[in-house]
């Protein structure tokens, strides 16, 4: 375990031991156990509840535009707060007070063509 | 009592900005703002107008700001907002070669006389092949969020050449991909394969935009910036492992290549080239095609060159793999959007020949080439979209079979773009393979020119066979007939080919143009 490659000789040391401590407990937990499988033991468990559907389960996909405004808003606010703290400090002044207001007014824009398009409302 | 005080801040300085230099960007991102709102509260009948009206404002008055600020821009350039831009000779030769191809590509695109209603769809939401579909392939609507699109993706253009860090880079690359994208989905006619080539792009290139982003990553973990310029010093004379250089180098690379549809990185551009509504096709070609040298000119130059040493043997295998690829598979093609796809694969390759000669002329050589093809493809494409039947376009070569005997005016307009893209002298093509593979030469670039001149012996070929084929083949009986354009495809053509034309025989003030500076950084 010296040297430049004797370095890498630990990790692959661990992979060997990593996969022999799996497999032996996995084993060993099968040698032991009693088997009694019924119907509802074999079924995928969530957390309690009786699993619904398929894996491959349709999501609607009106809940992307969602998404798609949350973001512009999360990017709204990520902006917001920092600049919160020190628009009014001493060497700021009234340039960075206007130059927020243009970036929200950008925002402003594609919030404006969401709501024309009828993306706000769900009917 | 606990106060929250803001510590105390020490004053930031604010950027310098030449307004006067970026005029011309911040025109047409004004103006797309401004499309988006017309979009939102115009009505639909007339809408259209009102797009089409501002949108060709915007890049006329873009270019206005443009000659207004050339007339006396500082000969070594200038770099503004915090070095993040670098307006200098090539990036203004650039925004000019890209404002007047802009303009091309947005008269093709707002042309209602080639197809009724235009070539994008009315409703993009409709679902291929039912019958809302076939009902609005009849309408006369179309979706104009087209035109803001186009201006945000040409606005992103014009910053990706002239970006001088790669952050900056790679906003603009992405404010000119996410717009074409969508366009490329907007076909009005055969929807499917139109929604194919949008996925398949947007798919493909958010892979490279990966691609880009990680070797950006790297790149900065070896110089600790993202500016070129400082990548350039940290390359000159650091003890920082070569690995992460070369690493990001590469990466960096990969994505570039992938937006200028280079070589090996080229899987996405027949079929996104094909299902695309030609007009677009038209744009991207044209345009993303020279943003995209010119990013890839900005950065081999001025953040590479002094390590060219390792990696220029790298690179010209990825141009002759471009060049033979171009060439050889555009002989298999039979459609002719997808034949002038793997021309566009061919000419990347050439071009990066001269990117490759890191000197005075390749740069000038390769900026010239970038303004002949650009004018050459625009009209080309321009000319496809007009030989069509009851389905649409006719693109099958077979269709084009006996074209001169129907229209002798759009085939010999054809052909002759078609020659001057194969380099036949007194056409810009001529003039543009000349100076960038003489470039090639006298930066001891042999052997690669050789290869150049072969693929280009190899792609005139395909060219030639659709002239035979236009000019001494018999028409099929039930051919396409070739649509009488309206007033923006003939100047949008008319542009192209007088472009092409000028430029092949007196290109001496445009070649001096593209020679008069060198990068600022």
């Amino acid at each position: 375990m010296h040297g430049y490659f004797g370095a890498y000789g630990l990790v692959a040391l661990l992979l060997v031991v990593g996969a022999v401590f799996v497999t032996v407990a996995l084993t060993a937990n099968r040698l032991l156990r009693p088997a009694r499988p019924t119907p509802q033991k074999l079924l995928t468990y969530e957390c309690g509840v009786d699993p619904v559907g398929g894996g491959w389960a349709q999501s609607y996909v009106r809940y992307y535009v969602f998404t798609f405004l949350y973001v512009v808003f999360a990017v709204d606010a990520v902006f917001l707060f920092p600049w919160a703290t020190v628009f009014a400090a001493p060497g700021f002044g009234v340039a960075t007070l206007v130059e927020m207001f243009v970036f929200l007014g950008f925002l402003a824009v594609g919030i404006l063509y969401a709501w024309r398009k009828g993306v706000l409302s769900w009917a | 009592m606990l106060a929250l005080q803001p510590p105390p801040q020490a004053p930031i300085d604010a950027p310098q900005i030449e307004y006067s230099a970026i005029l011309p960007v911040l025109i047409l991102l004004g103006a797309a703002c401004i499309g988006v709102l017309v979009e939102a509260f115009v009505s639909k009948a007339s809408r259209w107008a009102a797009q089409v009206t501002l949108s060709l404002l915007a890049i006329l008055g873009a270019g206005l700001a443009f000659v207004l600020y050339v007339t006396d821009s500082p000969e070594r350039g200038l770099t503004t907002l915090y070095r993040t831009i670098a307006v200098d000779r090539p990036a203004l030769f650039l925004w000019g070669t890209l404002l007047a191809l802009g303009l091309g590509a947005l008269l093709l695109i707002a042309d209602r006389t080639v197809e009724r209603g235009g070539a994008f769809v009315a409703q993009a939401g409709i679902r291929p092949g039912t019958v809302q579909d076939r009902a609005q392939m009849a309408s006369g609507g179309m979706q104009t969020e087209v035109f803001p699109l186009t201006l945000f993706a040409l606005s992103g253009m014009m910053i990706f050449c002239a970006a001088n860090d790669l952050l900056t880079m790679f906003i603009a690359l992405e404010v000119l991909s996410l717009p074409l994208y969508l366009m490329c989905g907007l076909a009005r006619r055969r929807r499917l394969i139109s929604q194919e080539s949008a996925v398949k792009y947007f798919l493909l290139g958010a892979f490279a935009s990966a691609f880009f982003l990680y070797g950006l990553a790297l790149l900065y973990g070896y110089a600790g910036s993202v500016k070129l310029a400082d990548i350039a010093n940290a390359a000159a004379g650091s003890a920082a492992s070569d690995t992460l250089l070369f690493g990001g180098f590469g990466l960096l690379v990969v994505g570039l290549m992938f937006k200028a549809s280079v070589g090996p990185f080229h899987a996405w551009t027949p079929d996104v080239y094909q299902g695309s509504p030609t007009p677009i096709t038209a744009f991207m070609a044209a345009c993303t095609k020279v943003a995209a040298f010119g990013g890839i000119l900005r950065v081999l130059t001025v953040g590479f060159e002094s390590t060219s040493w390792e990696w220029r043997g790298v690179l010209w295998v990825v141009a002759v793999a471009s060049m033979v690829i171009g060439a050889v598979l555009g002989l298999t093609q039979t459609d002719i959007k997808r034949m002038l796809a793997y021309s566009s694969i061919a000419h990347a390759g050439f071009l990066l020949v001269g990117a490759l000669a890191l000197r005075p002329e390749g740069l000038s050589g390769t900026l010239f080439y970038l303004l002949t093809y650009g004018f050459t493809t625009l009209a080309a494409f321009g000319a496809v979209s007009l030989v069509r039947d009851s389905n649409g376009e006719a693109t099958h070569l077979s269709q084009w079979a006996g074209l001169a005997k129907r229209s002798p005016v759009l085939a010999w307009v054809f052909a002759f773009l078609l020659l001057a893209m194969a380099g036949i002298p007194l056409t810009s093509g001529f003039i543009g393979k000349f100076v960038v593979f003489s470039a090639g030469i006298q930066d001891g670039m042999a052997p690669l020119v050789v290869i150049a001149l072969v693929a280009s012996a190899v792609a005139a070929f395909f060219y030639l066979r659709v002239i035979v084929l236009m000019f001494f083949s018999d028409p099929a009986p039930d051919g396409p007939t070739v649509t009488v354009p309206g007033t923006f495809t003939t100047a949008a053509i008319t542009l192209g080919v007088l472009v092409t034309l000028v430029l092949g025989l007196v290109p001496a003030f445009a070649l001096d143009w593209a020679g008069t500076g060198t990068f600022a950084f």
